[in-house]
């Protein structure tokens, strides 16, 4: 087994949502990879579409919360609702 | 490296999960990888005693029921393994160390299943003391572990079920039929109560692991709910359990319970189980005797994927 590659596994569980990721398996390629995806990770209805995608396809931010990579949306305040004081009895907002 | 370890206790003391690309002590990495293996292995050995029954199962119905719940112990293996290789280990390397008993696994799958009851007591009490054991897990502090308790937690319910369900009908058939339920109820009790592990006072990890949020319970209270949460179970039934110091104790609010035989726990571990030899060469026959399917899958896909990269070049026109 070590020789076939590892894939990570992502599932939409039904219409609507997004997949999301569930794990992963070792695969000799990508159609046996779907195929014991759906042997695992679906034997009670969980999904109605799979994507597999190769490990090392993945492309990762560095795992460091204080990376700098994500410091340009740290000061932004203003662009979340409750940055903008509205009085209370203005409705639907 | 101090402000990285500060960080990791930091992440642990705020119940937050560590994940797999974080940094984290080599002991963390080493007691998860352990604790993740041993589990991984424990649901695949665990096939066993109750695939044996599957050829023999009294009815169709029975037959896919027992077949669905020894298909999902597979599964729980497969999201365990994939759990340990987060942390950077080889699923062919685990899957080496159990077939050359460098690993261990749970004592429990070295009992042998002697009748068609030990099917259902199986289901109630080891999977019942299974989900004692992983419903805590599903907060552990490793995520990738956690999570994979979470998708097994929610299949367990069903193994307890089926077990439980099992033993009903065999309790209102025949004198015969009860008798073999109190049977295997009788040699499967304290073997459950094993699975739990050594008792605190001689769980030197049990510590360390509490720290770092791994476990959330100590052996010896989750042994208590267990032992709590099975005798009403047992009563509805209609089997005895084979202890005759068991009874409620009502200044503790708990069940009090006989002394449990550890040097048979010991003897188990050691591989001086009545099954343990059987166990290994049966997963070992079976990893052996499937290399023609990993390497038929291997040389196809490395076909398949030249005869796209010939159509490339075909096409290219090559260079
Ligand atoms: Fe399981
Ligand atoms: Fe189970």
């Amino acid at each position: 087994m070590s020789g076939w590659p590892l894939y990570e596994v992502f599932v939409r569980s039904k219409r609507g949502l997004n997949h999301v990721h569930v794990g992963s398996l070792h695969a000799a390629d990508d159609e046996t990879a779907l195929r014991h995806a759906r042997d695992l990770y679906t034997r009670r209805n969980e999904g109605v579409s799979i994507w597999v995608v190769r490990s090392d396809h993945i492309a990762a931010t560095s795992p460091d919360e204080k990376d700098p990579f994500f410091a340009p949306s740290g000061d932004k305040v203003y662009r979340h609702p409750t940055f903008y004081a509205i009085p209370d009895d203005v409705p639907h907002m | 490296m101090a402000d990285l370890e500060e960080r990791f206790d930091r992440t642990i003391e705020r119940d937050q999960r560590v994940e797999p690309r974080d940094w984290m002590p080599d002991g963390y990495r080493a007691t998860m990888i352990r604790q993740i293996a041993q589990h991984a292995h424990s649901e695949i050995i665990g096939m066993q005693p109750e695939g044996e029954w599957i050829t023999r199962a009294p009815s169709l119905r029975r037959k896919a029921i027992l077949l669905a719940k020894v298909q999902d112990e597979a599964g729980h293996g497969l999201y365990l393994y994939s759990a340990a290789e987060t942390l950077g280990a080889d699923r062919a390397e685990l899957t080496g160390m159990l077939i050359e008993g460098r690993q261990k696994y749970s004592s429990i799958f070295n009992y042998p299943t002697l009748g068609y009851a030990d099917v259902g007591v199986i289901g109630w009490l080891v999977d019942g003391a299974a989900i004692c054991n992983q419903v805590p897990l599903c907060r552990s502090s490793y995520g990738p572990y956690a999570r994979a308790m979470i998708r097994i937690c929610k299949e367990e319910s069903f193994h307890q079920r089926q077990g439980y369900e099992l033993l009903m009908t065999m309790m209102r058939g025949t004198e015969a039929q009860r008798a073999m339920v109190q049977d295997a109820v009788d040699r499967w009790w304290w073997p459950s109560l094993m699975m739990f592990g050594p008792p605190d006072d001689a769980s030197p990890n049990t510590a360390r692991s509490m720290a770092w949020k791994i476990k959330r319970h100590t052996n010896d209270e989750l042994r208590q709910r267990f032992v709590d949460m099975s005798v009403p179970q047992a009563e509805a039934l209609g089997v005895t359990l084979p202890d005759a110091d068991l009874r409620w104790n009502a200044e503790r609010g708990h069940h009090d319970f006989g002394p449990i035989d550890w040097s048979e726990l010991q003897r188990v571990i050691s591989g001086n189980g009545p099954c343990n030899a059987r166990r290994v060469a049966v997963r070992r026959a079976a990893h052996e005797d499937g290399a023609w399917v990993r390497e038929a899958a291997t040389a196809h896909a490395a076909k398949a994927a030249g005869r796209v990269a010939g159509t490339d070049a075909g096409m290219g026109g090559g260079g």
